[in-house]
């Protein structure tokens, strides 16, 4: 049977990649093997745990359930994307205010959740915060201070910061197809 | 986890993935949000020859009502159907549904065809289609065909689509305006799957009821219709009484399942409880 390689093309961080990869690659093992963006964790591997979430095209996706080849000519955002240690995203310096880990292994993951959870719901209340982590899994804290970390990010984004965070997905085609 | 080797293939059209799995000779699987197809890929409980991934495919992302029914494309998540104004609006029970489904990364990438078409036995949207009456829309090399959700799940994972198939749409009922539909589950605490899930849609016109569907899913390896439930409530007044009496009846047309997470005695009581739950909401008694 077949297992010829495929051509991916992908915007990860904003930085364009074209590799050549074998189908059965898991977007999380390109980010961290190939890419060496070990930001990215692998924990239960069965798209459960949620410390492999990225962003793809804008949306929170664990990327331990995502082949490679499927991300083809898309947007990837990763825990290395989004701030700087000068100039923190609003959910870093959230979970820097409110101590929103302890460990921190989840921490990657949480946080990109938490990007695409005030992505698609830029006010939420707590409950729909809560409802909205059910996809990760945190062994430290008890979830309370990620919550307060959320909260804090809301309340100190501006709506349009949120939009504008995750490039669109149109820009990186017209980059792609303009190569 | 890494599942075996495969050939991938992206299809651009309805024709071509059918083509595509035509020539994989019955080994290739389709492929669109993977959330069913890659968990069950790396743990090696299946390993298809080819994936022929879908979600290039025009055309199957659309929401429309015509008539009584509305219709949903098979490659629209659960995010965009719970957040669809067409779908909160007409039918508030699948936005309501598929807000329940996974977790907010999971609701990102998996579509109403792939879990349809894959079937989990304690998955949450068969309810939802049995109780409004869905017509499963297939395209296969012979031409177009519509499926009765009521005939559609066959078994655990397995349902009527025939060989070098694909499950385009979904269109559902519109239930009349003077009903309300809600779902209620008993998730499993892990992985909040239905352990029982309870789909019902009930109306009362002069006092009494002339409208209802109540459908389960998660307590046996087939969702099912809860007749004896319908038949006793039609004709007669929504009262807490009524609706404890009928719900007793939650279990009769189902057939129980016995594993790890449920035995069967507690799953049949599981029903009675959820249906009572879900028709005293749909009610506004609660």
């Amino acid at each position: 049977m077949g297992m010829k390689e495929t051509q991916v093309t992908v915007n990860v961080n904003g930085k364009l990649h074209s590799l050549t990869v074998e189908p059965r690659l898991l977007l999380v093992h390109m980010l961290r093997e190939k890419l060496l963006l070990s930001g990215t964790h692998i924990g239960c591997d069965t798209s459960q745990c949620g410390a492999c979430t990225v962003l793809l095209d804008g949306r929170a996706v664990k990327s331990c359930t995502v082949l490679a080849v499927q991300a083809h000519e898309k947007t990837v955002t990763t825990v290395e994307g989004l701030g700087t240690m000068e100039q923190l995203h609003p959910v870093q310096e959230g979970f820097w205010e409110k101590h929103g880990l302890q460990c921190g292994f989840c921490t990657p993951g949480v946080m990109m959740t938490a990007v695409g959870l005030l992505q698609q719901n830029p006010h939420p209340t707590e409950a729909e915060i809560r409802h909205g982590l059910e996809g990760v899994i945190c062994r430290c804290t008890g979830y309370q201070n990620i919550v307060r970390a959320v909260q804090y990010a809301a309340s100190h984004t501006e709506t349009s910061a949120i939009d504008s965070e995750v490039a669109a997905p149109d820009i990186v085609r017209d980059v792609i197809e303009g190569r | 986890m890494i599942p075996s080797a495969f050939a991938y293939e992206r299809a651009s059209s309805i024709r071509e993935a059918i083509e595509l799995l035509r020539a994989s000779g019955g080994e290739g699987k389709l492929i669109a949000g993977g959330h069913s197809l890659l968990p069950m890929m790396k743990l090696r409980l299946t390993s298809p020859d080819t994936l022929i991934d879908i979600a290039g495919v025009e055309g199957l992302r659309a929401v429309r009502v015509t008539g009584d029914r509305l219709t949903v494309g098979a490659l629209l998540t659960h995010d965009q159907i719970m957040t669809n104004p067409l779908v909160r609006e007409k039918l508030p029970i699948l936005a309501e549904t598929a807000s329940q489904i996974g977790d907010l990364q999971v609701r990102n990438r998996g579509t109403i065809g792939g879990n349809l078409a894959h079937a989990d036995p304690a998955s949450d949207l068969p309810a939802v289609a049995l109780a409004l009456d869905a017509n499963l829309q297939v395209v296969s090399v012979e031409g177009s065909e519509t499926y009765a959700a009521e005939d559609f799940f066959l078994g655990p994972l397995i349902t009527a689509l025939p060989e070098n198939s694909m499950l385009t749409g979904v269109s559902f009922a519109i239930p009349p305006a003077h009903t309300r539909g809600v779902y209620e589950k008993f998730a499993h605490p892990a992985s909040g799957y239905a352990v029982v899930g309870v789909a019902a849609v009930i109306g009362v016109n002069q006092g009494q009821v002339n409208y209802i569907r109540v459908a389960i899913t998660g307590a046996g390896d087939v969702p099912y219709r809860a007749h004896d439930v319908e038949n006793t409530l039609l004709g007669r007044p929504l009262t807490p009484a009524t609706i404890s009496d009928a719900a007793k009846l939650a279990a009769e047309d189902g057939v129980m399942a016995d594993d790890l997470f449920a035995s069967a005695q507690y799953r049949a009581h599981l029903c009675s409880v959820y249906v009572k739950k879900a028709l005293l909401r749909a009610s506004r008694i609660e």
